[in-house]
């Protein structure tokens, strides 16, 4: 994937720090963001654990700006998400501005969202050849190896719905890669697959995680979190309870709730 | 245990032969086939050999050379109000879902108002806009907007109304998801609508879209009141100097058919192109 030539040095691989700040989300009448502080160090990838409701789908969708926070800031790499701040006052960022700060930001979703009526390698070049400008033939080789390295490289020219639901998500990854992203965001990736599914869609997100871009990973999959997370955080009514290593806070959880949580999903 | 199945089976008595299955006899359903095809083959000797159908007149004119201009005309006037009607319904569509509440109302009014008057008037409105606007740009409306022109721009004002309400039925079947997924790619607005939502919004938009071809094909018969000499109209000002009415009314219900069956064959060409990638298709 480095071989590929960036046209955009500040779009590079170069791997990206997250800091959320008194993050704050409603939904209607509902609360779903309470006051969320995380800092995620370049290079690190952090598991979100919580039960369902807890607010840690919505988190992940504000770092990349698919929710709008009602309060506090979200920064990748020292820039705001989504807003431009001149004194006291933030300014939302016009449409072109978000979409561009998106590229350098990947997300995975629960249900894949593969572009069903186009192929798997369409469905990968689509985003740097539009969003980026990259010469279709350079996007298509880039493509080609990113395939290779989730481990589908006869698919190229398959549709989605020929695909089995890991194939798919391990296409939506490397469609997210594709961007070059330094960041990785992935909104419960196994969740939708049958459980004899789960184990090749980790495996490559295992990969990556050593290959040391940043992620966030809200997930089901304590396994994987003890495996490979640097920092587990666990959430619980759009507050963070509790955050710290998989070995403190899988282990030796210090509050009630996240042991009433793991005594039920171990 | 199939292979306490096996064991039992060898010590089993012969096996019993192939059991064959007869169907229901469905007296009735044949007795109801028969006579139905009795009635139509009835029907159809009574329209051959009805002297009244004047089947010679109906060969003699099929080609001729007006009916032919006119149905040249029926058959552009088609192809143009259904595109131009269909690019501002896809631009009516996309204002009516946008985020701005003014664009919102007027693409609601649009379709409101146009769908509430019936297409007859809307052509006679147009036929006489000279009255309320005798000049346009320095030019008398008259010499401007012949009545070829009336008709394309009633007609397509008209088709546009409708064909909003298909194009935004067929944009909000797609899932939410694709639109997040594109957004997140950073795919421009542009981008995603034509490249993302409108493929896939296809799949909805193509059956009532051939319905409306073919509606349109037909209506567009209305155009003889303000004297466009289309398929319909051509064989009027035959019939009003020859008197043969039902012949001539005959020569333009089969042309009719006949367009409407090739627009139904490629509308199933069309259907199977935007349905690739689904399951089932290949």
């Amino acid at each position: 994937m480095s071989s590929v030539t960036t046209a955009d040095p500040a779009a590079g691989t170069a791997t990206a720090k997250v800091e959320i700040r008194s993050v704050h989300k409603h939904f209607g009448p509902l609360h779903v963001l309470r006051g969320i502080d995380l800092d995620i160090r370049a290079g690190e990838v952090t598991v979100v654990l919580g039960p369902s409701g807890s607010g840690k789908s919505t988190l992940l969708r504000t770092v990349n700006h698919l929710e709008k926070v009602d309060g506090g800031t979200v920064s990748v790499d020292g820039v705001l998400v989504g807003y431009r701040r001149s004194g006291n006052k933030l300014y939302e960022l016009r449409e072109r501005e978000i979409l561009k700060q998106r590229t350098r930001i990947g997300f995975v979703f629960q249900n894949f969202h593969l572009f069903p009526h186009l192929t798997v390698l369409e469905n990968i070049v689509e985003a740097p050849v539009s969003a980026l400008k990259r010469p279709r033939k350079e996007a298509e080789a880039a493509a080609r190896s990113l395939l290779e390295r989730v481990g589908l490289a006869d698919k190229a020219e398959a549709y989605p719905k020929q695909l089995s639901g890991g194939q798919q998500q391990r296409v939506a990854i490397a469609r997210a890669l594709a961007l070059e992203p330094g960041l990785l965001l992935f909104d419960e990736p196994t969740s939708a697959l049958d459980p004899e599914l789960v184990g090749e869609v980790l495996d490559v997100i295992k990969d990556l995680a050593a290959s040391g871009t940043t992620m966030i990973v809200v997930t089901h999959e304590i396994g994987f979190a003890r495996e490979v997370a640097d920092t587990v955080v666990f959430m619980d009514e759009g507050r963070i309870v509790e955050q710290g290593p998989p070995a403190e806070v899988l282990d030796s959880p210090r509050h009630e709730r996240t042991r009433a949580f793991l005594s039920k999903v171990l | 245990m199939s292979a306490t199945l096996v064991k039992t089976a060898s010590t089993a008595p012969p096996a019993e032969p192939a059991l064959r299955v007869v169907p229901t006899r469905r007296a009735g359903q044949w007795a109801a086939a028969g006579l139905v095809i009795v009635l139509l083959a009835l029907g159809l000797v009574s329209v051959v050999r009805n002297k009244a159908f004047q089947w010679d007149v109906v060969a003699e004119y099929f080609t001729s050379a007006s009916v032919l201009r006119g149905l040249g005309l029926t058959l552009w006037l088609t192809a143009l109000v259904m595109a131009l009607g269909f690019v501002l319904g896809t631009l009516l569509a996309v204002l009516r879902l946008s985020a701005n509440p003014v664009l919102r109302a007027v693409s609601w009014g649009y379709v409101w108002f146009f769908r509430s008057t019936p297409i007859l008037v809307q052509l006679l409105f147009w036929f006489n806009i000279g009255v309320l606007y005798p000049q346009i740009l320095g030019v008398n409306t008259v010499n401007l907007l012949g009545p070829v022109a009336v008709a394309v721009i009633g007609l397509t004002l008209h088709e546009a109304a409708y064909a909003a309400e298909v194009v935004r039925g067929g944009i909000l079947s797609v899932d939410r998801g694709q639109i997040e997924a594109a957004q997140s790619l950073g795919l421009g607005r542009w981008r995603r609508l034509s490249r993302i939502v409108l493929p896939q919004a296809m799949r909805a938009i193509v059956p009532p879209a051939g319905n409306m071809l073919i509606g349109t094909l037909k209506g567009t018969s209305i155009v003889s009141v303000i004297a466009v000499q289309d398929l319909l109209y051509s064989t009027q000002l035959v019939y009003h100097r020859t008197y043969e009415i039902i012949p001539l009314l005959l020569v333009a219900t089969l042309w009719y058919v006949a367009v409407t069956s090739v627009l139904g064959i490629g509308q199933h060409y069309v259907e199977r192109h935007y349905a690739r990638g689904t399951a089932g298709a290949r």
